[in-house]
């Protein structure tokens, strides 16, 4: 009985991931709010680890943000779903990668949908026939953008030319880890992990050296809450939330958060602006906020990349005290140029919330 | 058909709702909970009831939009029923209806096709840099003024495809695949839907006496976007 319980255990951690020939699809958020994150992960699958992905030009949305507001039929994201899918075969690939947590989740649910309600999976192959002339195939492997560096954390491990410890004092760096709620919370059994003990951030934590922060609010949604954020005067709703987690997580004085959802990222990053500027309170050491990364950005580090090529510039949440601590060597002057290293001014500096 | 019917005809009904036993797991775990009067408990023990007049009361309610759609009640439900799909179903049934034009956060959902609606038919995807700035989203922070100022430059220094018709982030999306999705949403009832939506905020704005025109600076949208 005991082993019969570990084993049931151990699959939730067991997850299949293609191995190469990868169709990546973009997030709405993360390409304009972290616009150089997702090129950092080409760059790492593609050129450090020799793997074919394929960075479609006729890509689109899934259109789950529209759909999670309440603003679009179920009929409609499946049938922009089966259109991404029918792209994707017409480029000769079958394993589909996303870069959007959300995504994920509606891909896993119009899948699971599909599979369970088999109308729906009849109706919209004709929707899209009689719309776009298109016929798909269903994916053959469907996995987000983070578990494949999770698959490769240890080739990136080896590559590596930091790794998550102080540079001074050799001590790990305490790392808080986000998984976006659409990750696993839906389908527990698609994610790493599964919902209660995701693994897909922690384990590269544990294999780059550093150390997991675990602490009350870990599991808490980032407050996200589509509509509620979407819309200006619901938007109290987001920030609470996130005030929630980082009021938790602050007794355990983390050097740094990574999120695999671009969106959680961006709120975790934004909200500790907001609520120092609002309430004079801030997270990090000495007046700055706990610097949040997206994993490929945490991985482009590691791997020795410029953080300014990287567009780490653009976090509100200034990341100079997280490059101090790897000891990672950087132009200070670099950070607010654009082509040809022509200056381009520093952004103003907020009131509350020190950045640099 | 009732409108007790029509819902559970939906089949996010059929995977979010057996036999709720009224523990309030969900309320427990739920993000838009612990910030409002919002109780998924209450909600799904009101559909349950499978009263028209329950119904109703709950279609033309500000409560059905309250829900975050984070999904974390799916996971922690001890009877495997998922509020957020309820509430995805109710929403549906609310815009259809028309309904959700009596309640302050149902007429919202013009702002939204105003901005993420019609930014996937414009640019592809919901959400684009050029609509993105710091009277609309001030959390974005100087940072984002900064960005803003010297996008071109910046975009460029970072390898984007901003402004160009080639692969890579914020390109320009192939009029193809814009037809594409606009067909889409022709052939499954979101083009009726916006439609819809448009029509009642027209005639909202009407009887409330407020400026009301196609661009995002009129009083009408303002004052579902930010009140």
């Amino acid at each position: 009985m005991k082993a019969l319980v570990k084993n049931k255990n151990w699959q939730a951690y067991q997850k299949e991931i293609a191995d190469d020939h990868y169709y990546f699809a973009r997030s709405c958020i993360r390409q304009n709010i972290f616009p150089a994150a997702e090129d950092v992960f080409l760059k790492i699958i593609g050129t450090e680890l020799g793997k074919d992905i394929f960075d479609d030009v006729r890509q689109t949305t899934c259109t789950g943000i529209a759909y999670h507001s309440g603003l679009l039929p179920f009929e409609t994201t499946m049938t922009v779903v089966a259109h991404q899918f029918a792209l994707m075969n017409e480029a000769g690939y079958e394993n589909f990668v996303c870069s959007c947590v959300t995504s994920f989740g509606i891909y896993s649910e119009v899948l699971e949908t599909w599979a369970f309600f088999t109308d729906t999976l009849k109706n919209t192959r004709e929707a899209l026939k009689r719309s776009t002339g298109k016929t798909f195939k269903i994916p053959r492997n469907l996995v987000h953008a983070s578990d494949v560096i999770f698959k490769y954390r240890e080739e990136i491990a080896a590559k590596a030319k930091y790794r998550l410890v102080n540079a001074k004092t050799g001590e790990p760096l305490k790392v808080v880890d986000h998984i976006g709620c659409h990750y696993a919370k839906i389908f527990p059994e698609k994610g790493i992990g599964g919902a209660e003990y995701p693994y897909v951030l922690a384990g590269l934590i544990d294999e780059w050296g550093g150390e997991q922060v675990d602490y009350p609010e870990r599991r808490h949604c980032c407050g996200f809450g589509f509509r509620q954020y979407l819309l200006k005067s619901n938007r109290g709703y987001s920030v609470a939330n996130s005030k929630k987690k980082f009021d938790s997580m602050k007794p355990y004085q983390p050097d740094l958060i990574i999120s695999n959802c671009p969106g959680c990222t961006f709120f975790l990053d934004r909200w500790q602006y907001t609520i120092a500027e609002i309430e004079g309170i801030t997270y990090g050491a000495n007046g700055f906020g706990i610097p949040v990364l997206t994993y490929e950005e945490l991985a482009g580090l590691l791997l020795g990349y410029d953080p300014w090529d990287m567009g780490l510039q653009l976090h509100q949440v200034t990341v100079e005290p997280i490059l101090d601590k790897l000891g990672i060597v950087y132009k200070p002057e670099g950070k607010y140029r654009g082509l040809n290293n022509v200056c381009l001014g520093k952004p103003v500096m907020p009131e509350i919330l020190k950045c640099i | 058909m009732t409108l007790v019917e029509r819902l559970r005809a939906d089949f996010r009904m059929v995977e979010g709702l057996k036999a709720c036993i009224n523990c309030g797991t969900c309320t427990a775990i739920c993000p838009a909970a612990g910030v409002s009067d919002y109780d998924p408990r209450m909600v799904v023990d009101m559909v349950q009831e499978n009263n028209e007049e329950t119904l109703i009361a709950l279609l033309k309610s500000d409560t059905i939009w309250r829900c975050g759609e984070c999904l974390s009640c799916k996971t922690r439900c001890p009877r495997e029923n998922v509020p957020g799909y309820v509430i995805q179903a109710l929403r549906s049934l609310s815009i259809d209806t028309g309904y959700f034009m009596e309640s302050t956060q149902g007429r919202k959902q013009f702002a939204l096709k105003r901005t993420i609606g019609e930014h996937i038919l414009k640019y592809g995807y919901c959400v684009h840099v050029d609509e993105v700035n710091t009277e609309m989203f001030p959390e974005q922070g100087p940072v984002w003024d900064w960005l803003q100022k010297n996008k071109e430059q910046v975009l460029e220094r970072l390898g984007t495809s901003y402004g160009k018709q080639q692969s890579g982030s914020l390109r320009i999306i192939p009029e193809e695949s814009l037809r594409n999705l606009k067909r889409i949403f022709d052939e499954t009832g979101a083009t009726k839907r916006f439609e819809q939506i448009e029509q009642y905020a027209r005639l909202n704005a009407r009887q409330e006496g407020i400026d009301f025109d196609e661009g995002n600076s009129c009083e009408y949208f303002k004052k579902m976007y930010e009140k």
